[in-house]
């Protein structure tokens, strides 16, 4: 098989010439077993999408329609300041957990890295928050953050009776809340990341500098994370791609509040197309947030090809 | 890491202290992410006036698991008073065979696309990554249609067909990942020998790949468990997946807030998962680490 491997092409046992059934669907039986899905997947995926596309390039409202109406949903899209809201606030969080869950990431990774007791434990405690739903994340910080229940209050019976953290229920600062809690869920998992990435390095360098006398602060900032500069590109497509995804989280934190202070596309999105009769707005959010996640992947995704290519 | 006490040099009191400061910045760090889950227990197991007296920051004084028995059984959920248990159990019905079926798909992908390559192969498998990748929100309206058309929309069927369809990028990821790996002189043996496609999958393929579906399985399962947008969006009333019936719990503006009742059913709905994750938590690691981290 190594060599239909190079030729890239099916078993090549057609050469004796049989034209006979059985044995042209030999030939082609891995093409059969893969089409099912394929298909499935072109049709899901790709038409779903085309489909979402002509949403939002007719006039749809309560009820899909297909009238072309060009760029009309964009327009009205483009013209809301809901939308605006929705976009400051990704910005806002989606900046701020990406830098803070790789800072948190990187500097547990560290530390674990340092021949620690009971890393297995302390691994597990950093990472379970993965294994959760984002509604159970959510449920749990919204009343966490919850003035009256949380911590807040927390402080206050300990004496400090004027000390307020109240930002869940503030305009303002309601979009940090939601950074808090992505952070808690997403950091332990920058650290697996960064940590097997950290295993990989090689040895013998280190040892190197360091019997050369580099003090080991040097040794990290000057050898051992330049040498992992790809996974901080892993991690920081991994956590954009999460970050615009963010749904379930806001909706059980905050279901957007107060008012619609804390929206990210996601949740404009589903609002629109489900429960404030606005398909096609809904289906322009959409491809606004495709057209963003592709802007991100796409590069990505060829100068991962193109490494293992040349590799 | 660098194992620096088998290197020359002395443990000064710098390094000493050193060691105390990692230390002391890991307790921080473990403190942070266990307050959440320890906020969550020991408020479902103190009785509500205890909650309201002060903040949920607290040792219960007084420890009922009448919160975790409404949350079960008796919860409203909409006009439904039947805890979250159908739920949990309806979820689980519709979990347990998409995860089956997406990874038999997988396997079947992978290892064509591996070993039995054809023109075009990486092509298709390019196309069938995007699936990964892909916000949902941009399938969602005509999916909500197709299963309107299709007669399934909330019914178990409709939410796995969903689940399943949207798992196979992922699954066939996962296995042609692992696959490539596996030396191509075994398949050729195996088919010198006249086994066919199937005959190699069966004989060679199967018995390699019990760790990549250990590591497939956890994958589609928490995935589709912990999944909200899905069930939100296709599913309502009785026919809602745990999760989404967690948040409706939970948000329900109607009478007393129970605070207690909440935290219960978060665990309850949190349990699966977590579960899966601490017996097998080499293989979840390496499952959210796959395809990132190239060796």
């Amino acid at each position: 098989m190594s060599q239909t491997k190079e030729s890239g092409e099916s078993p090549d046992r057609s050469k004796g010439g049989q034209g006979n059934f059985v044995f042209w669907l030999q030939t082609r039986i891995s093409q059969f077993v893969v089409a099912p899905s394929f298909l499935a997947i072109l049709v899901v995926v790709y038409g779903f999408i085309l489909w979402t596309g002509y949403i939002s390039l007719s006039d749809s409202r309560m009820l899909p329609s297909y009238n072309f109406a060009g760029l009309e949903q964009y327009d009205r899209l483009w013209s809301m300041s809901r939308w605006y809201t929705a976009l400051n606030n990704m910005l806002v969080f989606g900046g701020l957990y990406i830098f803070i869950s790789l800072l948190i990431g990187i500097t547990l990774a560290i530390l674990l890295d340092q021949r620690i007791r009971m890393e297995g434990a302390l691994r597990t405690i950093f990472l379970y928050p993965m294994a959760l739903s984002f509604i159970v994340t959510g449920t749990a910080w919204k009343w966490i953050l919850n003035p009256g229940l949380g911590v807040q209050q927390f402080v206050r019976d300990l004496g400090f009776e004027t000390f307020t953290f109240d930002w869940i229920a503030d305009r303002d600062m309601v979009v940090y809340t939601l950074v808090i809690a992505a952070v808690w869920q997403a950091s332990g998992f920058v650290m697996a990341l960064f940590l097997a990435a950290l295993r990989g390095v090689d040895q013998d360098i280190i040892k190197a500098a360091y019997l050369d006398g580099a003090s080991l602060p040097r040794i990290y900032t000057t050898i051992i994370i330049p040498s992992i500069k790809p996974v901080f590109l892993s991690a920081v497509v991994i956590l954009s791609h999460l970050a615009i995804k963010s749904f379930d989280l806001v909706v059980a934190m905050t279901a957007g509040g107060p008012g619609v202070a804390s929206d990210l596309p996601a949740t404009f999105m589903f609002a629109m197309s489900f429960q404030r009769n606005q398909l096609g707005v809904g289906a322009a959010s959409a491809m606004m947030m495709l057209a963003t996640v592709m802007a991100i992947m796409v590069p990505y995704f060829y100068s991962q090809l193109r490494g293992e290519r040349h590799a | 890491m660098l194992d620096t006490s088998a290197l020359p040099g002395r443990r000064s009191i710098g390094q000493i202290i050193g060691r105390i400061t990692i230390y002391a910045m890991l307790l921080i760090f473990a403190t942070y992410y266990l307050m959440p889950l320890f906020v969550m227990l020991s408020t479902s197991l103190r009785p509500l006036a205890e909650i309201k007296s002060g903040s949920i920051i607290a040792l219960p004084r007084e420890i009922t698991f009448d919160a975790w028995v409404k949350a079960w059984g008796q919860a409203c959920i909409g006009t439904k008073c039947d805890g979250l248990s159908p739920h949990f159990w309806l979820t689980l019905k519709v979990v347990v065979p998409s995860v089956i079926v997406s990874t038999v798909l997988g396997m079947i992908n992978g290892y064509a696309l591996t070993k039995w390559r054809f023109k075009g192969a990486n092509l298709v498998f390019g196309l069938m990554l995007f699936g990964c990748f892909v916000p949902y929100q941009a399938i969602l309206l005509p999916m909500a249609q197709t299963l309107g058309t299709l007669g399934i929309s909330n019914t178990p069927l409709g939410l796995g067909l969903v689940f399943t369809l949207y798992g196979i990028p992922f699954t066939t990821l996962f296995f042609r990942n692992y696959y490539v790996s596996i030396p191509d002189d075994l398949i050729k043996a195996a088919t010198i020998d006249g086994a066919g496609f199937f005959a190699t999958l069966w004989y060679i393929i199967v018995p390699l790949s019990p760790p990549i579906i250990v590591v497939t399985v956890i994958w589609q399962f928490t995935g589709m468990w912990n999944d909200f947008l899905f069930g939100a969006a296709f599913s309502s009333g009785a026919g809602q997946p745990v999760i989404v019936a967690l948040n409706n719990l939970v948000n329900t503006t109607t009478g007393v807030k129970e605070y207690n009742v909440d935290f219960a059913a978060s665990i309850i709905a949190a349990i699966p998962t977590v579960f899966v994750y601490v017996v097998a938590g080499k293989y979840f690691i390496r499952g959210l680490t796959a395809g990132s981290v190239k060796g």
